[in-house]
């Protein structure tokens, strides 16, 4: 066993507490939880982001951390909160799984992760390689909790779940994106979000349900 | 092998023997305390050990050898379980005959003994309790193996000595992995002992019983074996705890017999420590039901297995 640096000790163990948070997230059936539980995963994000800037000394990923902690901790959460309250949305319905059976789908999905990130883990030369693997993982997850899932709101909880994995993956691959490119992805989802909010209600309006899978039939009800 | 390690050997498992009632009262004082209520002494299980070990034992007309033998082999296993387990010092002579993967065959050797004799009457409960214990079983099983292959993987040995030795030698720092599979561990240590979230071991409750309802048909001296070898594992799964996860204190080689001196009252605190921790778990949490433990279950085996598979990415 070798002495790790204290920073790389912290780093790991935010890879993998927000591989945790995935799995967590994936086995919630409250969409209230859901949401706190994606502020949760944003912050840890931002603290890794915040560990990562320190340790680097690169200035563009201070200004990322910050854009994460305001984004995804504060406005994203505080906007989904108000969404689910006027929505009056509480529980997802069943998923199409059973929450175990997702479970040991997710646990597979995760070997198939870190498998398919070994090599590239080989090649990188950052830091953080090691945590390739569990940003793929999360990316993968939040995938799978978007299949599983019938309503709506979790299904756009998946999609921003993803989002941090791919912000996790280009930070532990490379130490981040370029600026301009972050700046608009973290746009794209605030649009996405206030977008689907719209959609939300246009749906629930015209099928009284969020349940996506009324969407599923293309003709009108005769 | 020279003579301190084999009165350590003994020392071992006369005090696990002698303390695990004590461990059971004590985590039922902290629960009485917790919840408000007058705590019973902390001696009460040896009383009630000795008041059944003084009655007449009654035994079913249609019950088979088996059903006599049973608590002698439940509480044989616990005692040897006691003995392979590195609570005190890993300089143990009897370890060698027996890895912690043998430890989880022991532990299911009861457990079969366990449920056989429970059916082996033929009344409801007893198949009914042995039903549900070979379904929680089945399932803890896999995480708690999970759990102790993370340790081997980190100390790369199975034997329960080596993966102490190599975490109590401190060069470790924050271990995800190990963090992960620790609480799997508690997920498992719950389940296992029938504690509250799983079982509750405090009623016979008809519907929802697991472990008591095994024990129905056992009276006397049969039944103090058998109660006796369920606070018997207890401390033991308390001390497998403490060998992954907690592995300070205890008397290593190079340490020599004076690391005795340290060790018993480092277990002791532990034991204290422990007994708290598991009377706050089951004060704050309620009770499941049976079709949830299954999900209570997967979730501690894929704790287990992410923290096996996160330790193998960051290792790398």
């Amino acid at each position: 066993m070798t002495h790790l640096p204290l920073y790389q000790q912290l780093l790991d163990s935010c890879a993998a507490l927000l591989l945790l948070l995935s799995f967590a997230m994936l086995s919630q059936r409250r969409v209230v939880a859901l949401v706190n539980l994606y502020a949760v995963q944003g912050a840890v994000l931002a603290a890794t982001t915040l560990l990562l800037a320190w340790r680097t000394g690169e200035d563009h990923l201070y200004v990322s951390a910050a854009l994460t902690l305001a984004l995804k901790v504060m406005l994203l959460p505080w906007l989904l909160h108000r969404l689910i309250r006027r929505l009056q949305v509480h529980r997802d319905t069943e998923p199409l799984l059973n929450v175990s059976g997702i479970m040991l789908v997710g646990l597979v999905i995760v070997v198939f992760a870190f498998s398919l990130a070994q090599p590239i883990t080989r090649l990188a030369s950052t830091a953080t390689r090691s945590a390739i693997g569990i940003a793929l993982a999360v990316v993968l997850l939040a995938f799978l909790m978007m299949i599983t899932r019938r309503k709506a709101v979790s299904q756009v909880m998946g999609f921003l779940s993803m989002e941090n994995g791919v912000l996790f993956g280009a930070m532990s691959a490379s130490y981040g994106m370029p600026m301009i490119v972050e700046l608009g992805i973290a746009l794209d989802v605030l649009v996405a979000v206030l977008v689907l909010g719209v959609f939300f209600f246009q749906i629930r309006e015209r099928f009284d349900s969020l349940d996506l899978h009324h969407l599923e039939s293309l003709k009108e009800h005769q | 092998m020279n003579a301190i390690d084999w009165i350590t050997q003994v020392l071992e498992v006369v005090v696990a023997v002698a303390a695990a009632p004590a461990f059971l009262g004590w985590l039922n004082q902290c629960r009485a305390w917790l919840q408000n209520r007058r705590a019973p002494s902390l001696w009460l299980p040896y009383r009630n050990l000795h008041k059944l070990f003084h009655k007449e034992a009654v035994i079913a007309a249609s019950a088979s050898p088996l059903f006599r033998i049973a608590p002698y082999v439940v509480f044989g296993t616990m005692v040897v379980a006691a003995a392979i387990i590195p609570s005190m010092s890993t300089r143990l002579p009897l370890v060698g005959s027996a890895d912690a993967i043998a430890l989880v065959g022991l532990f299911a050797a009861a457990r079969m003994f366990m449920t056989l004799a429970a059916m082996d009457v033929g009344t409801a409960f007893g198949t009914l309790g042995a039903r549900r214990e070979m379904m929680v079983g089945f399932l803890a099983e896999p995480a708690l193996l999970m759990v102790i292959f993370v340790a081997s993987q980190i100390s790369s040995s199975t034997a329960l000595p080596v993966i102490t030795d190599h975490l109590a030698s401190g060069h470790l720092g924050l271990s995800p992995g190990l963090a992960f599979s620790a609480v799997a561990f508690i997920l498992v240590l719950l389940a296992e002992n029938a504690r509250i979230p799983v079982d509750n071991p405090a009623t016979h409750l008809e519907l929802t019983m697991i472990h008591e309802a095994m024990l129905l048909e056992y009276s006397a001296r049969h039944l103090a074996l058998m109660e006796w070898a369920a606070q018997l594992k207890l401390f033991n799964y308390a001390c497998i705890g403490f060998a992954l996860f907690l592995p300070w204190g205890v008397a290593r080689a190079h340490i020599g017999p004076m690391g005795l001196a340290v060790a018993i009252p480092a277990l002791a605190i532990k034991l204290a420590v422990a007994g708290a921790a598991l009377a706050l778990i089951e004060t704050v949490s309620a009770k499941m039901r049976v079709m949830r433990i299954p999900e209570f279950l997967a979730t501690a085996f894929l704790f287990a297995v992410l923290g096996l598979l996160v330790h193998v990415l960051l290792k790398a």
